[in-house]
């Protein structure tokens, strides 16, 4: 059963995502990176971690995909040309991501190592942030802070 | 009964295709939304080896990211009228 899932939701993230790519209309990018975020959500419980399934969801589908719906919603963006002009930037860019795939597939695949799922559940990721990881947990909320202080002060009018 | 490699292989396509729409698309907007994908797609495979940790750390810094980003956008479209990513070639400094 959750072999079914598996295939439903991967092949719902990979359509999608080729749609965020190719679509000329960046409204329906958005709409497609939310199918793509929401299917990416449906994998993390099948792998049985719940508890980030939910953050992810609230965190991507909720916030960031509204904020870009917002800034997309005030641009005109008619004029902008969605794709690069010439054809050998396309060429570029293919064998960039070939050589990429290539490293990936003689590295990557070596040192790749599935666990058996177990500690995802909240308590272990809670007790993890606040004792071995407390540091960069204080540290990303001093992060979090200067992003309030950089986005007021990028935004504001001259 | 889901193959091993499975995750990796879904996660590394996601990431190639999102570098892909990196380097082919011009609105900057894209971009970033692509950045967002490759994002996803190393989450994806943190997940499948068991970090939860570091996931909810990249989520965390993809969520300043964006909303820097975006702010930055909003910037220079209402200084050049444009997200067209060659504009971005004309800031000093």
């Amino acid at each position: 059963m959750s072999d079914i899932f598996f295939w439903v939701f991967s092949v719902m993230a990979v359509v999608s995502a080729l749609s965020v790519v190719l679509n000329r209309n960046p409204i329906y990018s958005v709409l497609s990176l939310i199918v793509c975020f929401f299917s990416i959500a449906g994998h993390y419980v099948l792998m049985g971690a719940l508890f980030l399934c939910a953050v992810h969801i609230v965190v991507y589908a909720g916030a960031i995909m509204v904020l870009f719906l917002f800034v997309i919603m005030l641009m005109n963006l008619k004029d902008v040309p969605e794709f690069v002009s010439k054809w050998w930037h396309f060429g570029a860019a293919g064998a960039a991501v070939a050589a990429m795939v290539f490293g990936l597939a003689t590295h990557l695949f070596q040192s790749y190592n599935p666990r058996v799922i177990g500690d995802m559940q909240l308590k272990p990721i809670a007790q993890a942030l606040f004792t071995t990881y407390a540091v960069p947990f204080e540290l990303s909320a001093i992060l979090f802070l200067s992003a309030v202080i950089g986005v007021v002060a990028l935004g504001k009018s001259e | 009964m889901i193959p091993t490699y499975s995750y990796l292989v879904l996660g590394c396509i996601l990431f190639s295709i999102g570098t892909l729409g990196v380097l082919i698309r011009r609105n900057v907007v894209i971009v970033l939304m692509c950045i967002e994908l490759m994002l996803n797609a190393v989450n994806l495979i943190l997940v499948s080896v068991c970090e939860p940790v570091f996931v909810f750390f990249i989520m965390m810094v993809a969520a300043v990211e964006v909303s820097v980003g975006l702010a930055l956008i909003a910037r220079v479209y209402r200084k050049f009228g444009t997200t067209d990513i060659s504009t971005f070639g004309q800031l000093k400094g």
